[in-house]
């Protein structure tokens, strides 16, 4: 009877932990705004991907806002490409962030016939369903996937419009340099993102004369990090890098603190939001983390297309919804010049694009990378981000502290 | 050595709360059998209706540490009512019926659990309340806070009361009897099902309080945090032995603290081959070598023809 009972145990344990990736919520189609009928029109499908639910559901929710925003406006312009009047429509589906959900999403949109795809947000879920959408011929802009691999795998349908994790990496890297310290220890929740930047960080890191001391991981759903803390601790590192998102990397700038550790704390754009400091509380204030781009103060359309947002939606932005803005506009301005909505005529224009978008100038290089990846580093005040300093290829930074509300 | 020290008392903290949710699996278990693997989510629960109900009270302008308290009762109570209704509602009705069956029915509830709680406090994680005052304290190199200090303490009180409960208590008496030979304890007259029911009462009892604990510990709470504390442990009750409840709270202890010294060393012993990502690994590996070679657990004793 004992050795049954272990098996029956072990089954349901391993069943158990099946289950809980099971869980799947219906993807919700976003209506586009009827627009009144006067002559044939072709209604162009873009579909949009973002987590939906779960933990980072509120960027995904914003980058949909930003994709919708840019949509709407297409249709009230009244657009017409090879003769015909157009109408778009956003399509949008949940990868839950998981890899596995993000191929089946994406075969999702290629079924739909969908014209073009603006996203992933995740590099985890981007990664894998690019090899999908280059295999249909189906143009994606990624808002926000950052990770390099990406757009080096050489599929001609990738593009992004956000610096790479080497820029934001490097920039991380030499900043850490400027700070002081000699000695660092990463840490990286092992998924495609947090992985890639803290690789690209320790490359920089070590260029710039700074000594690793600890390479250490955790995973994107842990909550105690006391072991891998202490064990940073015996190396004395100076400063503790984390790559990963905002909802590990709070508790665990708490508990570095409550451990005694005096090492700095510094992060990439996955730990620069508002659930970071409400997270990581009064342990965050004085550390910095760095976003791809500049605020979008200094932007010349980006004050206009902040108050349209939030007249819009009545919400503030949260992350990355400029960029999917962008990314619609990038495919919408690709069809124009092609004369023509199909992927296969269109997506030979896309690499030509010279676009003033929203958080900033968008031209790619021979990748379906930004020429010019620009990278502002804040430091966390108070609950709120204050602006540092803007480095990579990007318009001078003024002098004065810009406060950044995000 | 401070390093050595300091792991083992991140294990150990660790280990007290795996110890106060594995006591709710094997007392279950000792009694009926069952594997009740609802009883994570019944951490959460608890976890969850003590933050709801200490920052509402403490927004009407009570002081944080009385409306903390009234947090932990609420939670204990909730769960209470929570582990009466879940053994009335899917498990007492499968008394009697093949071993899998309340297995199955337990996994369902816990998604049924997981799944309500998502709809009532949303997907996103919360922030608990710092119901303690942030002390720290420093010794022989050393870092540990109050919170720390009152977990271990806490644990230890409440898993000596259920020592007492179970060895010198009337209802004790019973719930032996019960584990022993159920049919034969029915016909001595012990109330089978209100033995069993308390058994579900006083174990959700403990997980509120574990709920607690771990939610102000790391100061967050979200609606899958019960599901791989859990899993621990009843790993943590399969290695002390299951039905047994010293091992319960020996294995829970233990697997803490080798879940610490392995995220801890195992860089250094294989040469950065393997790396702290296989933390949460540790656990199964302990279940599986525990099930292969000494099924019964480390102070698994023969409980009847129970096992």
């Amino acid at each position: 009877m004992q050795a049954k009972l272990s098996v029956v145990a072990l089954s349901v344990a391993a069943a158990f932990a099946l289950s809980a990736c099971g869980q799947k919520d219906a993807p919700a189609p976003v209506a586009a705004p009827a627009a009144p009928e006067a002559k044939p029109e072709i209604v162009v499908k873009l579909g949009h991907v973002a987590p939906m639910t779960g933990p980072q559901a509120h960027l995904g929710k914003d980058n949909e806002s930003g994709a919708l925003l840019a949509v709407e406006e297409l249709n009230a312009q009244g657009l017409e490409i090879g003769g015909a009047k157009v109408k778009f429509q956003l399509v949008s589906e949940d990868d839950q962030a998981d890899p596995k959900q993000g191929t089946i999403v994406a075969q999702k949109l290629i079924d739909a016939k969908v014209n073009g795809v603006v996203g992933h947000l995740n590099s985890g879920t981007t990664i894998p369903a690019s090899k999908l959408y280059f295999d249909a011929g189906l143009p994606q802009v990624s808002p926000s996937a950052t990770n390099p691999k990406y757009t080096q795998q050489g599929f001609k349908t990738a593009f992004r419009v956000m610096a790479n994790d080497i820029q934001q990496g490097k920039v991380l890297g030499e900043f850490a340099a400027k700070q002081g310290v000699k000695t660092v220890a990463i840490i990286d929740d092992r998924t495609a993102y947090g992985q890639g930047l803290a690789d690209e960080f320790r490359k920089a890191a070590e260029a710039a004369g700074l000594k690793v001391v600890a390479n250490e991981y955790t995973n994107d759903k842990a909550t105690d990090f006391k072991a891998i803390l202490t064990k940073i601790k015996s190396t004395k590192a100076e400063l503790v890098f984390y790559g990963g998102m905002d909802a590990q990397g709070g508790p665990l700038v708490k508990q570095m603190k409550d451990l005694g550790i005096k090492a700095k704390f510094l992060g990439g754009d996955g730990v620069c939001t508002p659930e970071f400091m409400k997270l990581g509380g009064p342990a965050a204030d004085g550390e910095y983390c760095s976003l791809p781009g500049v605020p979008l103060e200094q932007l010349a359309k980006g004050p206009e297309f902040k108050s349209k947002f939030e007249a819009k939606f009545g919400y503030q932005i949260q992350l990355y919804a400029p960029n999917a803005y962008d990314a619609v506009m990038v495919i919408a301005d690709s069809m124009k010049r092609a004369g023509s909505v199909e992927p296969a005529a269109y997506l030979p224009e896309i690499a030509k694009t010279k676009l003033e978008g929203v958080s900033g100038n968008i031209e790619f290089d021979q990748f379906g990378d930004l020429t010019s990846g620009a990278i502002t580093v804040y430091q966390y005040q108070g609950g709120a981000l204050n602006y540092v300093e803007t480095l990579g290829g990007a318009p001078a930074a003024p002098a004065a502290p810009v406060e950044e509300k995000k | 050595m401070d390093i050595f020290l300091q792991q083992i008392i991140n294990g150990l903290v660790q280990g007290s709360i795996y110890a106060l949710v594995a006591l709710g699996y094997t007392m279950v278990y000792g009694i009926m059998g069952l594997i009740n693997f609802a009883h994570g989510e019944v951490v959460m629960i608890g976890a969850l209706i003590s933050i709801t109900v200490t920052s509402t009270l403490a927004a009407a302008g009570m002081p944080l540490g009385l409306a903390g308290l009234f947090g932990l009762v609420a939670a204990m109570l909730t769960c209470m009512a929570l582990g009466w209704s879940l053994e009335r509602i899917a498990y007492r009705p499968l008394r009697g019926s093949p071993r899998l069956t309340p297995l199955i029915t337990a996994i369902g509830m816990s998604i049924v659990l997981q799944n309500l709680a998502m709809i009532f406090w949303g997907r996103n994680y919360m922030t608990f309340p710092p119901l303690l005052p942030k002390v720290n304290f420093e010794f022989a190199g050393t870092h540990f806070t109050l919170v720390q200090v009152v977990i271990v303490l806490l644990s230890a009180a409440l898993m000596a009361g259920l020592v007492f409960l179970v060895y010198r208590t009337k209802l004790g008496m019973a719930m032996r009897a019960t584990a022993q030979n159920p049919a034969v304890a029915s016909l001595m007259g012990v109330n089978i099902n209100r033995v069993i029911a308390s058994a579900f009462v006083i174990g959700s009892a403990l997980a509120a309080v574990a709920g607690v604990m771990v939610g102000s510990y790391y100061e967050i709470a979200h609606y899958q945090m019960g599901f791989m504390l859990g899993l621990k442990a009843f790993t943590a009750a399969v290695l002390g032995g299951i039905g047994n409840l010293a091992g319960a709270m020996a294995g829970g202890i233990l697997l803490g603290i080798i879940e610490a010294l392995g995220a801890g060393y195992i860089g250094d012993f294989t040469g950065g081959f393997l790396g702290s990502h296989y933390q949460d690994i540790f656990a199964f590996i302990v279940l599986i070598v525990v099930l292969m070679f000494k099924p019964s657990g480390l102070f698994g004793e023969k409980t009847g023809d129970r096992a």
